[in-house]
């Protein structure tokens, strides 16, 4: 067993801490210490996105990064996206195009989703499947996930509705 | 009769409940990543297992030394089977056979097979731990593929094969010895020697599909505690509570009444989570500890425990030379690998629908279950069917071309239609094989004009169209409870893994109690609570659970009528229920909330509606595996794609794909949609690229990195579903499943497309780029050497 090292950060916006070891995930840190349970180890080599998080601001696969790395850091998770009362645009699309069917990856999509968003508010199908071909889905809602991008890009150009700020804001 | 659904159509029944796209109950707690899944349980004080597994594929066990891993700081225990043993004197388990050991005892029949268990507080330091233990084999002969094995009189992967009882329609299986071969289904229908001798054509095939794996994104998952009165709880990633209750009782030898199984969402299933997986040796872990227990898989690990068959399949077809089949016989050989887990239901169930949605006279149709040194094969969407339908649909074209008739005019001159019997004997009934044709024929404007391109990027299209039929016999009870202020649960132990199923069955009960489908509560599977179900599989929960769930909320109803026809002393035929009241002829409404006050003189008190539904069925006779209802609904599926080919790589790229499936009725349009497209795209996976890889039975490919799943770039552009509906009399508003339609027919159509465009077919997937370009070099006689 390595040492442990207190670990401090912001986490959806409140500050945390929790002690680590050296080799703990950032997925394994959030799940054991903050039952941030949307994220979800699955491949555990990086390559399905079902632990997608963001590391100051920027989507990072949770299986992959070391725990002790997000000293410091903003820490968001889709815990901080939205909820059940206030469902963020990216969540509202996913619903109305029926983007999901088992939703164990469902978390990974909108977080990769809301950050493509950001980056390209108008994305063409091209843009969605290589900004999200890092995701997969096996009950291959792929088709539905294209459209519900496309949604939220329409909600967020015709009704003014904003994405929610990728460092987090408290919940 | 039949007709097309539009996307967004909202079917009125008497309610509008049913035929309405609800979206799903759960959608909110999926998009906020608060759905419950088993992979999220934890639990106060539990220990997790880690799995020593077999580096052999087939072996005798000369010594396992666990001591080193025992040592280890932080181990709580290390368990093998002589620890089962003292537990369970016979630890064997399964659903067809009791043949899987709950670790291994002595030998061991595949790679990854479990050995030993590591448990400790930390994931991890069980994970290293199982480094430390040591197991000693002495090798014996393995053997791998199914024709082989089914001939082989030295690589014996059992000793005794041990059929279960079980199933009725298997009860009658012997135990057999010194042959890999766990089961045999053959049919034998009109004389086909003679049609062979009549026929103007005689085609010969063989056909192979490979082995692949159902990787649900949430691996399958166990958690297992001890309760307070020495019962055990089991929390399971599962298809099939009631079977897990029934079969961990059974190998503890207890009631029923001391196991209680529960699940949650599962993050897909496909099949992987069918029968008992983990369950056994996770209850076994958390009696012998009194601790509870996780066992979580990892991505690799799901390789070595359940996948689908690989098939060999030969197909023999007489013909006339202006199309008719006059006769047809197949045998399929069925890849089971080291367990038989459901393989002799695929080989039976599926065996019987080898000659394919044809009305030919003389049928004859052997399927035989073999076991290898691989790992186990299950049920993975469409129980076998995509392996068969990818012979016979591939032979289909292969014989158009040859007679130079049109592919779809050659289906439909063959083409069963509903009043004739199929070659089991069974009469078609309410099934749309000629609609789906139809349709397919239409959306891909099959005799329109077709652009096959002449540069280094040729296009192709090709249609298939393939049959089901509902396992049977199964059954499915469910309650409908109307709680004290009205409002309504609904207990069914089906488990929603994506499918959709919460919101359907909501819609049914809603439908018939006048509420809205968003206000009923289902609740999930947990046998101390909800009824028994025999599974979640084999797209039979529509049908059979929403039968059940149907004849519950009737009952329901009808109590609540009779509760206030005796309060208002009307009769109780001159009551009717609207909009979740029961009305008087007056025009008086009472809520069933307003009926349980009166009757109890305060807010208090249930309804209880209870509904059970299990199909007629007669099991196939011994003497020639001819039944007349041998199934209580058959599934039709078609697919059309639209390919480009590129001549210089062998890349098939599929541009536009055509599902068509018939729902019977659709129940919920929008699911029922994205069910559809689901199953084409996992199936189009299967078909192009997946492929587990073996070395002396080890999985080398066994990650998501090598192992590659379609993504967001492998999605056609064009990916249109079409629902027909061809309403079943005995179905729930007339719906039939619809969760492996899709899967049915793709594999073919791609390879008719391939052939359409270069020119070239090919007999086993999946069509990858080399096997392409090696099938466009024989053609042109300038073949590549094998490595």
């Amino acid at each position: 067993m390595t040492e442990k090292q207190v670990i401090r950060f912001r986490l959806n916006g409140r500050p945390v801490e929790i002690a680590v070891e050296s080799h703990e995930s950032l997925v394994d840190v959030l799940r054991r210490g903050f039952q941030m349970y949307s994220v979800r180890e699955s491949c555990g080599q990086g390559l399905c996105g079902c632990c997608t998080v963001y590391v100051n601001g920027t989507a990072v696969s949770g299986c992959l990064y070391l725990a002790v790395l997000v000293d410091d850091c903003d820490v968001m998770t889709v815990e901080g996206q939205g909820s059940f009362d206030a469902l963020s645009i990216v969540q509202q699309a996913f619903i109305e195009r029926e983007a999901f069917q088992c939703g164990f990856c469902t978390p990974g999509m909108v977080m990769m989703a809301t950050q493509l968003l950001q980056e390209h508010p108008l994305p063409t199908d091209e843009e969605i499947r290589h900004y999200m071909s890092g995701n997969l889905c096996r009950c291959a809602a792929y088709t539905e996930i294209i459209a519900a991008v496309h949604r939220a890009s329409e909600l967020m150009k015709e009704h003014g509705l904003t994405l929610p700020a990728s460092t987090g804001s408290a919940v | 009769m039949s007709k097309v659904i539009e996307p967004g159509t909202n079917e009125i029944t008497t309610t509008g409940q049913v035929g309405r796209s609800v979206p799903r109950l759960e959608s909110k707690a999926k998009v906020t990543g608060r759905a419950e899944y088993i992979h999220n349980l934890e639990l106060p004080g539990m220990l997790h297992a880690k799995v020593v597994r077999s580096t052999v594929a087939h072996a005798r066990i000369r010594r396992i030394d666990v001591s080193a891993a025992k040592e280890m700081p932080g181990v709580y225990d290390v368990i093998t089977a002589e620890d089962v043993l003292k537990l369970i004197p016979d630890p064997y388990y399964g659903p067809a056979f009791h043949d899987q050991p709950i670790l291994a005892i002595g030998k061991v029949r595949h790679v990854g097979e479990p050995v030993a268990v590591v448990l400790a507080s930390d994931v991890h330091t069980a994970d290293r731990a199982t480094d430390l233990v040591e197991v000693e084999y002495e090798d014996m002969e393995p053997v791998f593929h199914e024709v082989e094995s089914a001939g082989t009189e030295t690589a014996i992967v059992h000793d005794v094969i041990r059929p279960a009882g079980t199933f009725a329609d298997l009860k009658t299986l012997k135990p057999r010895t010194k042959t890999n071969i766990a089961m045999e289904y053959h049919l034998r229908s009109g004389d086909v020697n003679a049609a062979f001798a009549n026929a103007d054509h005689v085609f010969e095939h063989t056909f192979r599909s490979q082995q692949v794996n159902h990787l649900p994104l949430e691996p399958i998952v166990t958690v297992a505690e001890v309760t307070d009165r020495g019962n055990l709880l089991i929390h399971t990633a599962s298809q099939s509570p009631s079977f897990v209750r029934i079969e961990v009782a059974r190998l503890l030898g207890w009631p029923e009444n001391r196991v209680r199984v529960r699940t949650a969402y599962l993050g897909g299933g496909f099949g992987a989570k069918l029968y008992i997986k983990l369950e056994a040796l996770v209850s076994v872990l958390a009696l012998l500890t009194g601790r509870p227990v996780k066992l979580s898989l990892t991505m690799e690990e799901q390789f070595y425990t359940i996948t689908r068959h690989a098939a060999t399949v030969h197909i023999k077809t007489g013909v006339t030379k202006d199309g008719r089949i006059l006769g047809r016989h197949v045998t399929t050989w069925w890849n089971g690998g080291a367990y038989a887990d459901i393989g002799p239901r695929v080989t039976q169930k599926s065996g019987f629908t080898a000659a394919g949605p044809y009305d030919i006279d003389a049928v004859s149709l052997d399927s035989y279950a073999v076991y290898t040194n691989l790992p186990p094969a299950g049920a993975l969407r469409g129980f076998g069917i995509p392996q068969l339908v990818w012979a016979y649909e591939s032979q289909t074209d292969i014989i158009a071309r040859e007679l130079g008739l049109d592919p779809l005019d050659f289906r439909r001159k063959n083409l069963l239609t509903n009043g004739r019997p199929h070659a089991t004997g069974t009469v078609l009934v309410d099934a749309g094989t000629t609609e789906v044709l139809t349709e397919l024929e239409r959306l891909m404007d099959w005799h329109g004009p077709f652009e096959h391109g002449t540069g280094p990027i040729r296009r192709g299209r090709g249609i298939a169209i393939g049959i089901k039929a509902a396992v049977s016999p199964t059954t499915s009870v469910a309650f409908v409870n109307i709680y004290s202020d009205g409002s309504c649960g609904l207990y069914c132990g089906t488990v929603d893994m994506g499918q959709g199923s919460d919101t359907a069955m909501a819609q049914i009960a809603a439908d018939v109690l006048g509420l809205a489908a968003e206000d009923v509560r289902v609740i999930h599977a947990d046998t101390d609570v909800t009824p028994y179900d025999m599974a979640t599989l084999g797209s039979r929960s529509t049908f059979h659970m929403g039968n059940a769930v149907r004849l519950a909320a009737e009952d329901a109803k009808t109590k609540a009528v009779e509760m206030c026809a005796k309060q208002t002393g009307l009769a109780t035929a001159s009551l009717r229920v609207e909009n979740g009241q029961v009305v008087t002829p007056d025009g008086q409404a009472f809520t069933y909330g307003a009926i349980l006050s009166k009757q109890y003189g305060m807010q208090a008190g249930n309804i209880m509606g209870v509904g059970s539904f299990v199909p007629d069925y007669e099991k196939p006779s011994s003497e020639n595996g001819k039944s007349e209802n041998i199934t209580p609904f058959w599934m039709v599926g078609g697919t059309g794609v639209e390919v480009e080919v590129d001549i210089e790589t062998g890349k098939i790229a599929i541009t536009r794909l055509v599902t068509v499936g018939d729902a019977g009725k659709a129940l919920n349009p929008g699911i029922v949609k994205r069910q559809l497209s689901g199953a084409s795209i996992m199936q189009m996976g299967f078909t192009l690229f997946e492929e587990m890889a073996f070395d002396e039975g080890q999985v080398v490919n066994a990650s998501l990195a090598d192992y590659k799943i379609p993504g967001f770039w492998d999605v056609p552009e064009q990916n249109d579903v079409q629902i027909v509906e061809v309403p079943h009399k005995n179905g729930p508003f007339g719906a039939k499943g619809i969760g492996e339609t899709g899967s049915l027919a793709l594999s073919p159509a791609v390879a008719n497309a391939l052939q359409d465009a270069i020119g070239v077919r090919i007999y086993e997937t999946p069509l990858t780029p080399e096997r392409v370009l090696r099938a466009l070099r024989a053609e042109q006689g300038n073949e590549w050497e094998e490595d």
